[in-house]
């Protein structure tokens, strides 16, 4: 597929890659992302700046977000996961594409546009120590919300505030304290009492315990299940974990450089990972059970992940794959179902792994070479 | 009453100060600050010293009807001995003596703190707003916004200011209103080159974001959520630059362009008193130590200011070091008569 060619190119890129859509009705479908792709120009040059390469952090990327689920968004440090996610909440313009939420079209919309959007989409960030203000004392973070979109005054306001907090599992009376005097998890819990205050349909968490000690990161999520009970959320939840996110999520995205490699319901990709990029993510991923990890072949990938400003040609994992052959360099290949799959699990691999296939065995001969 | 239960009283009574001890910690950024500035002698001291001094410029009508001697009247006949040199300290009700005209000397000096500490308050505060709100838009915004504003920045920066200050003082005729709109067109600048760099910073934390994902717009983020950031870093430059804006006042009345006589300024006291230093010391003296002690303690109220804000000072070594480091920046602002030795009345005619 011919990258974009910049950020004037706004159309639609049309690259007849099947959205996985199959079963579920249109109505059910809170977000869907159409073809979006965001580049971030590299400028350089003093005075005079001029454009010399376009960061592709996500191109072309196709999902959909079904009412009331959870999809876990995984993928290594740059593989664009996070700027998916701030181009869905709206917060950075995307180069082209679409995305659609709730049945309007919300692409790069103007702030006053966006507004009403903003109500039903929010976000719970990575890190509880800069994502609070500390300038500002909790009630007034939490109660930000009410007063940016004018829902909620003074003593209402703060009945509200106060709710929120027990709701989460603050203390109320901590109303006046300041985000120094909690500690991670707790600041995490203001963060999710904020992303909750105008009882959005959406909330966007990237990496929302990533930052937190293990023992607070299940209060958190177990917080974060609570709530989608409760109130009907449907998450985007971004992490680098394998094992939180399948704890989290009803479907998984497995992303690489900018590009989906793998979509699916949960238990069809942990169980029989096709990307070959999937299997050794899986592989990687600590196990609890001692003989189930001795038992396990890891799958030792070689070399970096490559820039994303040049990404290589064809499948953009081939030079990393322990099964890549002269044909993954030529093609990229497309997102659909593999080896008899169901037709919502995708991956985009022209040679698949096979349910045990060793992988492993394959990776020594490659590491070899390069 | 068991020893266990006074065990448990004693543990209870040490977890509740644990309580209260955290809370005050935690209370609010300013009420840390006061309470480690608290602790700073040094800063304390100076604390009191500028209360004074404004206390007594504020004062100065009172003390004009207690020593019955107006500013700007002349004494002829007590204020001047025979051979019409102004008499000492003490002589005649004149507590710090007299003038080239016969003047009361503390009359006057109170009166040139009133012109000082209002030219040196006013113009840091038009310098400060007007430096945060440039600093400001130009962080916040960025790109081409930050790039006109951060080049007149450095214009400003880049210009010789004293020379400025006394071609524009002479075009439009020196008076207090020249000499503010002066002294304010520099204060700004600096202030603004340094609350842009913080901007840069503060505008990549993740809570800018949420702010931004929460929908808000660009005012309420620089207002809501930049500024109280900046606060801490504004006050320290905009304490230590009142008195830059002092000394900067005084030598332009020094230099003959601020204030104009008969209206008493620090700056034009000195420059009166070098027609007089061989016969009256005091003339000299009282007018600089004025403005050396009052430049001093503003000085060193920031660097003190500075010190509690910053949360990387350990607390018990602050005290130590902090002596230490100010030795040698206590002979710094040494005053205009140290700084400015008079170039341009190298020979002047003794007045009658």
């Amino acid at each position: 597929m011919p990258a974009s060619t910049g950020p004037a190119d706004t159309a639609p890129v049309s690259t007849g890659q099947p959205v996985a859509l199959e079963g579920i009705l249109e109505e059910d479908v809170l977000v869907r992302v159409e073809h979006v792709t965001k580049h971030f120009p590299v400028r350089a040059g003093g005075l005079i700046r001029r454009t010399v390469g376009q960061v592709q952090a996500v191109d072309d990327v196709s999902l959909v977000i079904p009412r009331g689920k959870t999809l876990g968004l995984v993928g290594e440090t740059g593989s664009g996961k996070s700027t998916l996610a701030r181009c869905v909440a709206g917060l950075v313009p995307v180069t082209s594409g679409r995305v659609i939420f709730d049945g309007r079209d919300v692409t790069n919309l103007s702030r006053r546009a966006m507004r009403p959007v903003r109500r039903d989409v929010q976000m719970i960030f990575q890190d509880p120590y800069s994502s609070l203000n500390p300038r500002r004392r909790v009630g007034a973070i939490i109660g930000d919300p009410f007063a940016i979109h004018r829902t909620a005054t003074g003593g209402e306001r703060k009945r509200r505030i106060q709710e929120l907090m027990e709701r989460v599992g603050l203390n109320p009376e901590h109303y006046n304290r300041f985000p120094a005097e909690f500690s991670g998890g707790q600041r995490q819990r203001i963060g999710v009492a904020r992303a909750l205050a105008l009882r959005p349909k959406l909330i966007i968490c990237d990496e929302p315990v990533s930052a937190l000690d293990v023992s607070i990161q299940a209060q958190v999520l177990n917080l974060l299940a609570d709530l989608q009970q409760d109130y009907g959320l449907t998450y985007l939840f971004i992490a680098h974990d394998l094992e939180v996110v399948r704890h989290v999520s009803d479907s998984v995205a497995v992303m690489y450089l900018g590009r989906i490699g793998e979509l699916g319901p949960r238990d069809d990709v942990y169980d029989t990972p096709r990307h070959p990029y999937t299997a050794a993510l899986l592989s990687a991923a600590p196990a609890a059970d001692p003989d189930t990890a001795a038992a396990r072949q890891r799958i030792i990938l070689t070399g970096d992940v490559p820039s994303p400003i040049d990404p290589p040609s064809g499948c953009r994992f081939h030079p990393r794959c322990p099964k890549a052959r002269p044909l993954c360099s030529e093609q990229e290949p497309q997102l659909e179902p593999r080896l008899g799959d169901a037709p919502t699990h995708v991956a985009a691999c022209h040679f698949p792994v096979e349910a045990g296939e060793d992988l492993a065995a394959a990776a020594p001969a490659r590491s070899e070479v390069s | 009453m068991s020893i266990t239960e006074v065990e448990f009283e004693a543990q209870g009574a040490e977890a509740a100060q644990e309580v209260a001890g955290r809370r005050i910690e935690g209370r609010s950024q300013w009420q840390l600050t006061w309470a480690r500035l608290r602790r700073d002698k040094v800063a304390i001291g100076s604390l009191i010293v500028i209360v004074i001094m404004v206390a007594l410029a504020i004062a100065a009508p009172a003390f004009v009807s207690l020593t019955g001697h107006p500013p700007n009247t002349a004494y002829p006949i007590t204020g001047q001995d025979a051979a019409g040199n102004p008499v000492g300290p003490g002589t005649n009700g004149f507590w710090l003596g007299t003038d080239g005209t016969g003047r009361d000397l503390f009359i006057r000096i109170l009166y040139g703190a009133r012109i000082s500490l209002f030219v040196g308050v006013l113009t840091t505060a038009i310098g400060t707003v007007a430096g945060v709100a440039v600093g400001l838009m130009a962080g916040f915004f960025g790109g081409f916004v930050d790039n006109v504003l951060a080049r007149i920045t450095d214009a400003v920066l880049a210009f010789p200011y004293i020379v400025l200050a006394l071609a524009l003082a002479v075009v439009l005729g020196p008076s207090l209103s020249v000499i503010i709109a002066v002294i304010s067109f520099f204060a700004w600048a600096g202030i603004a080159r340094i609350v842009r760099g913080q901007t840069l910073s503060i505008k990549e934390k993740e809570y800018i974001e949420a702010a931004r994902s929460l929908g808000a717009g660009p005012f309420r983020i620089m207002f809501f959520d930049i500024l109280p950031n900046l606060l801490a870093p504004v006050l320290v430059l905009a304490t230590l630059y009142i008195p830059q804006a002092v000394v900067f006042e005084a030598t332009l009345s020094y230099l003959g362009l601020g204030i104009q006589p008969p209206t008493a300024s620090w700056g034009n006291l000195l420059s009166d008193a070098q027609n007089f230093y061989q016969q009256a010391w005091w003339y000299v003296v009282f007018p600089a130590a004025a403005l050396l002690i009052t430049t001093l303690a503003f000085n060193l109220l920031g660097d003190g200011i500075r010190d509690a804000m910053d949360p990387r000072t350990e607390r018990v070594l602050a005290g130590r070091r902090r002596r230490k480091r100010r030795k040698p920046r206590a002979s710094g602002p040494g005053g205009p008569t140290a700084e400015f030795p008079d170039p341009v009345r190298q020979v002047a005619p003794p007045t009658p």
